[in-house]
């Protein structure tokens, strides 16, 4: 069993919910063990606030083994923390030190309106997907799943692509709230996968057009948002939507 | 005591399913706009039947509590989904899918449902690959599969380790099409708090919005419940945080049947527990069984490093008790085994509550294929490991990852330890052929109910399960009841029977909030999961189980008179939802112990300590419990049981042997 010896300062983002102003606020934690995770040490904060009477800190979170994408912190200054390639909740508190003062703050983007605390709303996301992210074939409408060959290195890259969890990490790093790297990666897996070809330039002008609805900014390139994936998904698939959405305009709408 | 209807169609196994679907009555298109079905759970089960049903011209309604139907825990399933194609050419068949099922399951499983789910499952991976879902593939570009426990086939369809992740994304997809197309109207953040009766059938539910804190009223034609398992009653599980039996059990207290409470899964390999700090446990995938061996020191209290320890000094003890099967041995039996090595005193790690799962043989021997490839016929040993790893990285990155960010060790130079945790439950909502619970109109799909896989589930089934549920079974059967609905207008939900149930939800929240105690909902909760893993886990007997029942008794008093909830009930209010769940849990951890206490024989994960064979194998009574429990809840702790004769007409039930 592992024994907790650090202690830390913490400034935790609070807002009572989506038109509250809020602010931050400092908390000392004591005896936290380097094999808890970032969460666990959350809970250990939250359990105290409760037993002396206060208001526990809201935050997602469900899976803990990094792969629903619920979690969502920004820690100091990044989001899912100092780690590399990692959700907040596979963060462990090994990555910092006794003494050590750590900010945390929610995602923070106009198509993210914070609910409460640490809690914000990403249902643009889905929004994005509903409006093309998917290949229109109802159940029961499927041939045999080998009468169509795909190219292990095409399948491959399409599961690279499908491999985002929708954390909305590279939205709250970008400084224009682009979206986009979520976005290309659900057109990328569809546009480099066969089954996809049928709907491909429909679907691109259409989640466009959905993720600029919902108010995200445009990408300037700095490559913020790979850098901070938790899942390595790659810029190239920003080039490759955008390849597909200029290609869009010069086919007829008979071809889309 | 009574007995119950499973509903199961007349005539021979195998043509059950087709006659059924030729037969069953069907709803035209103009009157399936207007009849309402609500799902509740967007997982697997859920998002498939609600995109399904959504396609077939049905209105409805789907609930999830995660901010996006994306998140539901399917997500997080691992190795992969059988299916028999028999695309490796190696003997596979329905028949040997549905035997396996029925064997692995312990003899403790409704052949008719278990033959159906074999007759569909090919129809599962056709219609994801369809949707795009990026199954791995071979280089001929034809589909991969690889081996999982208690089989002898290679079925099992994935995508790296993250199978789970990719269908469900599928069927997310394929919701989210409906959802934009306005024919499912989706609520997040929603929990569903109660089940609405009139006349005796299923017609809507009470529904909490988490943000606003809103009881909301529903209506529905019928209600299906995907909303997963219970493994979360042990606090310390592989489920995600939220997972929970609210739903199934505000089904139970209206008269749906619990079925097979005890059947639990535990998962041989999962990360050990570091701490007292611990909020969840994770699962190294069962896949990682094809290229590990496990193993134990054969001196007993060795300290050495795991490297340290020389081959004959090693205790294969999978091969050595199951040469047949080795290290593929279902689940049910491999935990046994690595807890009774720990017992024992041969555990590995800090905790002794360890055992190695060791790559290094199979490391070796890919390397070798791989310099082969290459043109190198003689490699020394380095050059096998380093193209070895390269290989064991390709199929198992992600979980290789997640073991290293978790322990702080690195799994590509030193063996993994691994123990068993709560995975699954087998046990769940009684459901007929139809899956359709004992209250008329309320279903019940996937993990959420107990059909299909008796009393142990095999690997790579519950993704099956879960999109046999919703894409291909509910979707008929659903019919059968509906096409007598057709006459039924939508009932306004200022119907008393609404009103009654909105009263019932609020009154729990507020006793909840007004009980202002002194002790954290998770202080319970961590209670509760101590008792059930100690008297209700791996291994039970008589005297444990009835010791829990006073124990959980106690508990239950102590939660209703002494738990702090914080916060009011019209706000979002995370620990007001957590109590909620965790007062559900007590209850149905109490009806576990009664139902293991129940069952006086040991079979798939049920194992009573008094009875075992010489060899300490699960001892089944066929005689006396060849059957389904069903418990029926008649309110303050009383529950009458009712039996499912199991009939076994297609396969010679017998001992079951992975020797």
């Amino acid at each position: 069993m592992s024994t907790g010896n650090m202690n830390l300062t913490l400034k935790v983002w609070r807002q009572k919910s989506t038109k509250d102003k809020g602010q931050m606020v400092d908390y000392k934690v004591s005896e936290i063990s380097p094999d808890m995770s970032f969460l666990e040490m959350f809970d250990v904060l939250n359990e105290d606030l409760i037993t002396k009477g206060d208001d526990p800190i809201v935050f997602d979170h469900d899976c803990r083994e990094g792969i629903c994408g619920m979690c969502s912190m920004f820690i100091n200054g990044r989001p899912h923390g100092p780690k590399d390639a990692v959700t907040t909740c596979q963060l462990h508190m090994r990555s910092f030190k006794d003494g050590d003062t750590i900010v945390v703050e929610p995602w923070r983007a106009k198509a993210f309106p914070v609910i409460k605390d640490l809690t914000v709303d990403r249902s643009a996301f889905d929004r994005v997907i509903a409006a093309g992210g998917f290949i229109s074939v109802n159940t029961g409408n499927a041939q045999d799943a080998n009468a169509l060959p795909i190219p292990k290195a095409q399948a491959d890259a399409a599961f690279e692509a499908a491999a985002c969890i929708g954390c909305g990490a590279c939205v709250a790093t970008c400084k224009n709230a682009s979206a986009m790297l979520f976005v290309s990666a659900k057109i990328s897996q569809l546009a480099l996968l066969p089954q996809g070809q049928p709907e491909r330039y429909k679907r691109v002008q259409n989640m466009v057009a959905q993720m600029d609805a919902e108010g995200f900014g445009n990408c300037t390139n700095t490559g913020a948002c790979e850098a901070e994936c938790p899942k390595g998904i790659s810029l190239e698939n920003i080039a490759r939507m955008n390849r597909d959405f200029y290609a869009a305009k010069f086919i007829s709408e008979e071809e889309g | 005591m009574s007995a119950i209807n499973s509903n199961i169609p007349e005539g021979e196994l195998t043509t059950k399913w087709t006659k059924y679907k030729s037969s069953v009555p069907l709803v035209n298109p103009s009157n399936k706009r207007s009849l309402e079905v609500i799902v509740v759970g967007s997982g697997l089960a859920g998002a498939s039947a609600a995109a399904t049903l959504a396609e077939m011209g049905y209105k409805v309604k789907c609930f999830c509590f995660q901010d996006s139907p994306r998140r539901a825990h399917s997500i997080a399933a691992q190795g992969g989904i059988n299916a028999a194609k028999n695309y490796q050419n190696d003997g596979d068949s329905t028949y040997r899918l549905f035997y396996d099922t029925i064997k692995g399951g312990d003899y403790r499983a409704r052949e008719a449902n278990v033959h159906r789910l074999a007759e569909v499952s090919a129809n599962i991976i056709d219609q994801c690959v369809a949707q795009g879902v990026p199954l791995a593939r071979e280089y001929g570009g034809l589909l991969d599969n690889r081996s999982f426990g208690g089989t002898q086939v290679q079925r099992t369809f994935y995508a790296a380790g993250q199978t789970g992740q990719q269908l469900l994304l599928g069927a997310y997809s394929a919701l989210e099409r409906q959802i934009g197309m306005g024919k499912v109207e989706m609520f997040t953040r929603h929990e569903m708090l109660e089940v609405v009766k009139i006349d005796g059938k299923a017609r809507g539910i009470i529904a909490r919005n988490l943000i606003t804190g809103e009881l909301e009223r529903h209506f529905g034609h019928a209600v299906v419940l995907g909303t997963g398992g219970y493994g979360n009653v042990f606090y310390l599980s592989t489920n995600a945080m939220g997972s929970n039996v609210t739903a199934a059990w505000k089904a139970n207290k209206q008269g749906a049947f619990f079925a097979n409470p005890c059947y639990t899964q535990i998962h041989p390999t999962c990360i050990p527990v570091s701490g007292d700090h611990q909020s969840k446990l994770t699962l190294m995938s069962e896949s990682l069984r094809n290229d590990g061996r496990i193993w134990v020191p054969k001196n007993k209290d060795d300290n050495r490093k795991a490297s340290e320890i020389p081959e004959d000094e090693r205790d294969y003890y999978l091969e050595r008790r199951y040469p047949a099967f080795g290290n593929l041995v279902p689940r049910d039996v491999a935990s046994r085994a690595a807890k009774e090595r720990c017992d024992a005193g041969y555990g590995v790690g800090t905790s002794k509550l360890a055992v190695y799962l060791d790559f290094k043989a199979n490391t070796e021997r890919y390397g070798k294929i791989e310099a082969s490839k290459a043109g190198n016929h003689n490699p020394d040993k380095e050059t096998c490991m380093r193209l070895g790893l390269a290989v064991i990285k390709e199929k198992y990155g992600n979980l290789f990852d997640m073991y290293a960010q978790i322990t702080g060790e690195n799994p590509y130079e030193t063996p993994m330890r691994i123990y068993p945790a709560v995975h699954y439950t087998m046990g769940g909502l009684w459901v007929d052929y139809n899956l359709m619970t004992t209250v008329p109109g309320l279903y019940c799909t996937g993990e959420a109910n107990f059909s299909d896989h008796g009393a142990n589930r095999l690997g790579a089934s519950a993704l099956m399960q879960g999109l046999a549920d919703g894409y291909f079974v509910l979707p008929y059967t659903i019919g059968a009841y509906l096409s007598k609905e057709i006459s039924v207008k939508a009932i306004p939900t200022d119907h008393p029977a609404f009103v009654e149930a909105e009263a019932k939800a609020k009154g729990i929240l507020d006793t909840l909030i007004n009980i202002k105690g002194t002790k954290s909902v998770d202080h319970f909760h961590k209670k509760l999961g101590l008792i059930m893993w100690d008297k209700c886990g791996m291994a039970r007997n008589a005297e444990g189980l009835k010791s829990a029942i006073a124990e959980i008794q106690q508990l239950k008093r102590d939660f209703w008179s002494d738990v702090r909830v914080p916060g009011t009930a019209d706000e979002y209010n995370p620990e007001l939802e957590k109590a909620g769940r965790v007062a559900d849990f007590i209850e149905l951890g109490e009806l576990m112990c009664i139902d293991a206490l129940n069952r006086n024989e040991s079979c798939g994960g049920h194992f009573r300590e008094e009875y075992q064979t010489e060899e300490g194998e699960a001892l089944r009574d066929d005689e006396n419990y060849a059957y389904v429990a069903a418990w029926e809840n008649k309110g303050d702790g009383n529950f009458e049981l009712h039996k499912e004769e199991l009939k076994f007409e297609n396969i010679k039930i017998a001992q079951r042997s992975y020797k």
